[in-house]
């Protein structure tokens, strides 16, 4: 089977071309570095299957972070190379073009952005283009799918191009500039109003304005709509789930089976968050409590990401990030972190050194609580009033930082200065974020459930042997003296491991303090993070600097519950 | 000519580049995302406490670190 292999300079659309050619639905945004691995689809090409990979972005050839590694290492698999380029910005796109031809295998290239082009007065000479590169060349709009039939009806023609070869960099540099002046002429435009209210975006001031205002926003966004869900969505239908489950629950009678089902009755009726049932705590805790605030975030976050302003984000708070050992793009993993701490840590990637890859990853599984943490937190503390919950938040923060500082000063290695490329301000699709917010939302399904159903069966079987209660016995005194926490927190501590949110119907039986339930929370939140997180971490670090994430997330843990139980208790 | 680095420039200000300092590496990979020589230039944001600066080269928005905009020459344009 014939391999095509899709690579360009990072944000040019790359992912949203490729969805157009395989079917396959993908995570497109509106900033460099969306793509850090790279995809696999299939099409049909004139009644032949053909293989289709997607590259994450590259500049050059010459790779300089993990995520153009993987780009430049894919061309050997390449029969046929389609280059995308951003129309918008040809002189820069034009080398790693150049660079493609001197590996003399077929080239076609895709002009997109070609609507924005016009819309700037960019007019690029298409035929004198083709002439003076040797390849076809096909203005396309991927995200219209306009010139995509055209692309894939040329696709054949995609040949090895005959130019004599360039020696050295300044060579390369020299043609580039030489190709651009003759096919491309640029209208004069004046800077307008919009364009000084995007500068006010980046710059020190309103630059940090802007950024509280489009994360308070966020936030506030994403419980309203979470709200909204809950209250229209899923307590009316859990309201009716609970015929079916108190039938069922009256005709299993008292067993092991009706405990792994339906769970314990909480005064002879169940509780969706306490009674640990796969068929009640095991649907309720994904879908009643967590679902609503995921599908709340991924919308949210697909606006963010959609809109162009993260990559400002990433300027604005460089500073910070700086002193934590990361730069300014460190944002990214931590945003993603909020929603799933898996998706955060593969964010890490993008990031150019070792050490910032290390911090990264530690960063946001030690502290960025996600949606199920939060939902865990909210869940637990909810009825105790907004001044535990930031009370907890405030923590978390505060680790973040105080973690970071000192990462940064044991880690070995260098924290590179930040080197962006900012994309323009553009209005986020509809559709587009309704499809990424949908494919996040069932990427957590599938991922998220059958831990949770496992969490259930394993609480449930260590349960009816008597594991957790010997466990518990052992481990009660050193919870006592240094959490304050009673014995009986201990089961909910272990199921933490499995997934955080099954917590909280197992502390919430326990009558513990406010203050205590502040401190199991944010131990919960703190220690191992759940285990396809810690899969994660362990394929993305390495076996040894996973351990070195583990320890300091135990270190953490045990430092920050305690001074937590000598300042509340 | 008015000759200094990037990193001196201030806000607003507008200049061409006319020489890049540093090592293949980073040469190339400034001029990858547009910053050549002969390229005019507009700084669009300074953060305080040496932090990163922006500047504006054909239409595109480029944040880049004090320490790599110190090693590019530009000639302020008066």
């Amino acid at each position: 089977m014939k391999t095509i292999l899709l690579i360009g300079d990072p944000n040019v659309g790359k992912s949203v071309l490729f969805s157009r050619l395989t079917g396959v639905d993908v995570i497109a945004s509106n900033y460099p570095g969306t793509t850090v691995d790279y995809l696999k689809g299939r099409m049909n090409l004139h009644g032949e299957p053909v293989e289709i990979l997607d590259a994450p972005g590259t500049y050059s050839l010459e790779a300089t972070n993990k995520a153009e590694e993987v780009a430049v290492s894919l061309l050997d698999q390449a029969d046929v190379i389609v280059n995308v380029v951003d129309a918008t910005s040809l002189e820069r796109c034009l080398l790693l073009t150049v660079e493609l031809l001197e590996k003399r295998k077929p080239v076609i290239v895709a002009l997109n952005m070609w609507d924005e082009a016009q819309h700037l007065g960019i007019h690029i000479d298409v035929r004198e283009l083709e002439n003076i590169l040797q390849v076809p060349v096909v203005p396309t709009v991927a995200i219209t799918a306009e010139g995509i039939k055209e692309l894939v009806r040329r696709l054949d023609e995609a040949r090895i191009s005959e130019r004599p070869r360039l020696e050295g960099e300044d060579q390369v540099w020299t043609e580039v500039g030489h190709i651009v002046r003759k096919v491309q002429s640029v209208a004069h435009r004046h800077h307008s109003v919009w364009d000084r209210l995007s500068d006010a975006t980046v710059q020190s001031g309103t630059g940090w304005l802007t950024a509280l205002g489009v994360l308070f926003a966020l936030f506030w966004l994403v419980r309203l709509v979470g709200e909204g869900i809950i209250r229209y969505g899923v307590e009316p239908v859990f309201d009716l789930y609970r015929l079916p489950v108190a039938a069922l629950s009256g005709w299993l009678g008292p067993g092991f089976l009706h405990d792994v089902l339906v769970g314990t009755l909480i005064n002879g009726k169940v509780d969706y968050v306490q009674s640990m049932g796969i068929l009640t705590t095991g649907l309720f805790v994904p879908f009643g409590m967590v679902l609503p605030y995921i599908i709340a975030f991924y919308l949210a976050l697909a606006l963010l990401e959609d809109s162009g302003y993260l990559p400002r984000l990433a300027t604005v708070t460089d500073n910070v990030f700086h002193k934590l050992g990361l730069h300014g793009h460190g944002i990214i993993p931590v945003l993603l972190g909020l929603g799933c701490n898996v998706p955060g840590v593969l964010a890490a990637r993008t990031l150019e050194t070792r050490k910032q890859r290390f911090i990264a990853a530690t960063l946001v599984s030690v502290t960025v609580p996600c949606m199920a943490q939060s939902a865990m937190i909210f869940g637990v503390l909810g009825h105790y009033g907004a001044r535990y919950i930031l009370l907890v938040y405030g923590t978390l923060s505060a680790v973040f930082i105080l973690l970071g500082l000192v990462l940064n000063k044991t880690a070995h290695g260098e924290c590179p200065e930040l080197f962006l490329d900012i994309p323009p301000y553009r209005r986020p699709s509809l559709l587009a974020v309704t499809k990424k917010t949908w494919m996040r939302v069932r990427w957590f399904v599938a991922e998220a459930v059958p831990f949770l159903f496992l969490g259930v069966v394993v609480v449930n079987i260590l349960n009816a042997l008597g594991i957790i209660e010997h466990l518990a016995r052992h481990v009660a005194p050193f919870m006592q003296c240094w959490f304050g926490l009673p014995g009986a927190a201990v089961p909910a501590l272990l199921a933490g491991f499995l997934r955080k949110d099954l917590a909280v119907g197992m502390l919430v039986p326990l009558a513990l303090s406010p203050a205590q339930l502040t401190i199991a929370v944010t131990v919960l939140t703190l220690y191992f993070p759940c285990v396809a997180a810690f899969a994660i971490l362990l394929k993305e670090l390495g076996v040894k600097d996973m351990l070195k994430a583990a320890l300091a997330m135990i270190l953490t843990a045990l430092l920050v519950g305690g001074i937590l139980r000598l300042v509340l208790m | 000519m008015n000759e200094q680095s990037l990193a001196l420039l201030k806000q607003g200000d507008t200049a061409t580049i006319i020489a890049l300092h540093g090592g293949c590496g980073f040469q190339h990979r400034v001029r990858s995302v547009g910053l050549k020589e002969g390229k005019l230039l507009r700084m669009v944001a300074k953060h305080h406490f040496a932090g990163p600066l922006v500047v504006e080269v054909e239409r595109r928005h480029i944040t880049i670190g004090r320490g790599m905009a110190q090693k590019i020459i530009v000639a302020r344009a008066l």
